[in-house]
């Protein structure tokens, strides 16, 4: 393959490509929080996070950082003008009742169906922890999903049924990840763009899933 | 003259039960109400269970209850932290049990309890593990999780200012679980930065109105 996976930044500033302006977004923890990086300055766009905070703005300067001020994992943020606060209770409605227009979320495996695997590996002696992982899953009208294509050691990410626990079923939409982006419809997985270099039918093999071209 | 507000967190406390079930507002730290969390272990209750959204944070406020073995159980959504290894080490040595939850339904089932709710209809969860055994309903198409009310003896929060009748506001994002738990418990005992006097908070802006709230106690901002 003389393919050239996408770096971590270049997946991002996909996904921000695809964010229209007014769209109320969820960015879940690590991978696409870097997403927020590539928005265009001019273009308004709506950053939920869960622990009660919409119009999230960036990070403060060093030395400006107000503790009762936090995003999803606990870093301190900022508010941008016109932004607002609310109670956990109003939060988790805007996920739950579809307000929100787009998540976009990190994943260990995503099914030909859409289910998602994010929250867990199952592994006896981990502590389990969900968060909101659950909630934003099923919540947006549309779930992102940004990850690598295959595991490190070249595993499929992208699978028929998940083997590791579930956070949701049949609930992404679409899957960037440094290979391609591809869309979880009811005919299954189609390939919408993939890197330069790499044939359509090198990406099926990279896929545990059957995937058509659009 | 009805004034809520009592001289010390020892006052607060005074009649914390064993086996007490405490909703434990904050988000991490922030809106962790880690004064009321110290003096709960000077009270001495045991036998806790404690709801929660994350399991503590160092060795004070909710860490430090733990760390001092009075805790049975939490329910709790993310118990992991960078700085958690007080639950963590208790929870591998089988010492404190966990019910884990969706933090979207730990919300709503506390806010269910506060609003007299019987039990609801939740898409969160449904086709996992954390929905195993529990009862499903198809509804328009949809598949949703039964989940049930937490009920609770005691609710500790954190505000910023507050009155002598219990109306509290709050300060960024330090609000998050606090307003649904102070709805949801038998008593609620509230630490805010500041006491003002009645009149002073602007009615439109009161998150939290003092029918929700039981007790308050001054607990000033410390020099970080």
């Amino acid at each position: 393959m003389s393919a050239k996976r996408l770096t971590r930044d270049q997946m991002a500033a996909l996904v921000a490509r695809d964010i229209p302006e007014g769209s109320y977004v969820n960015l879940g923890i690590g991978l696409p929080t870097l997403v927020a990086n590539h928005l265009p300055q001019d273009r308004e766009v709506f950053l939920h996070s869960e622990n009660g905070i919409l119009g999230m703005g960036p990070a403060p300067a060093a030395g400006e950082e107000d503790w009762d001020l936090v995003n999803a994992g606990k870093q301190p943020v900022t508010l941008l003008v016109g932004g607002a606060y609310f109670h956990h209770a109003d939060s988790f409605a805007m996920m739950r009742g579809g307000h929100l227009d787009i998540c976009v979320l990190g994943a260990f495996q995503v099914s030909a169906t859409g289910d998602l695997a994010n929250w867990h590996t199952g592994a006896p002696d981990a502590m389990p922890a969900v968060g909101g992982a659950m909630d934003l899953a099923i919540g947006a009208k549309r779930t992102f999903v940004m990850m690598e294509h295959t595991t490190k050691s070249g595993e499929h990410k992208i699978v028929d049924q998940c083997t590791y626990p579930l956070t949701g079923v049949a609930c992404v939409k679409r899957i960037y990840t440094d290979l391609a982006v591809i869309d979880v419809t009811p005919e299954g997985l189609v390939a919408r763009e993939w890197v330069e270099g790499l044939s359509f039918e090198e990406l099926a093999a990279l896929t545990g899933a059957p995937l058509r071209r659009s | 003259m009805i004034d809520k507000t009592v001289a010390s967190l020892a006052q607060a406390l005074h009649d914390v039960q064993d086996g007490a079930t405490v909703l434990v507002g904050g988000f991490g730290g922030a809106g962790q109400p880690v004064e009321l969390l110290d003096a709960l272990v000077e009270q001495g209750a045991r036998e806790l269970t404690i709801v929660a959204n994350n399991a503590g944070n160092g060795e004070t406020g909710l860490a430090g209850l733990l760390k001092a073995g009075r805790v049975r159980k939490l329910i709790c959504s993310f118990p992991r932290a960078a700085d958690g290894q007080v639950f963590e080490a208790l929870y591998k040595a089988g010492k404190v049990e966990l019910e884990l939850v969706p933090q979207g339904n730990l919300a709503e089932r506390i806010r269910a309890a506060g609003a007299g709710i019987g039990g609801f209809f939740t898409p969160t969860g449904y086709g996992t593990d954390l929905a195993r055994g529990k009862e499903t309903r198809r509804i328009d198409g949809r598949d949703y999780v039964l989940e049930y009310p937490i009920h609770a003896d005691l609710a500790l929060v954190r505000a910023e200012r507050a009155d002598r009748w219990g109306n509290l506001t709050f300060r960024k994002a330090a609000r998050n679980f606090n307003p649904v738990m102070a709805m949801a418990a038998r008593c609620t005992i509230a630490q805010a930065r500041e006491l003002v006097p009645l009149g002073s908070l602007d009615p439109e802006t009161i998150v939290t109105p003092g029918i929700f709230v039981n007790r308050v106690v001054h607990v000033p901002a410390t020099a970080k």
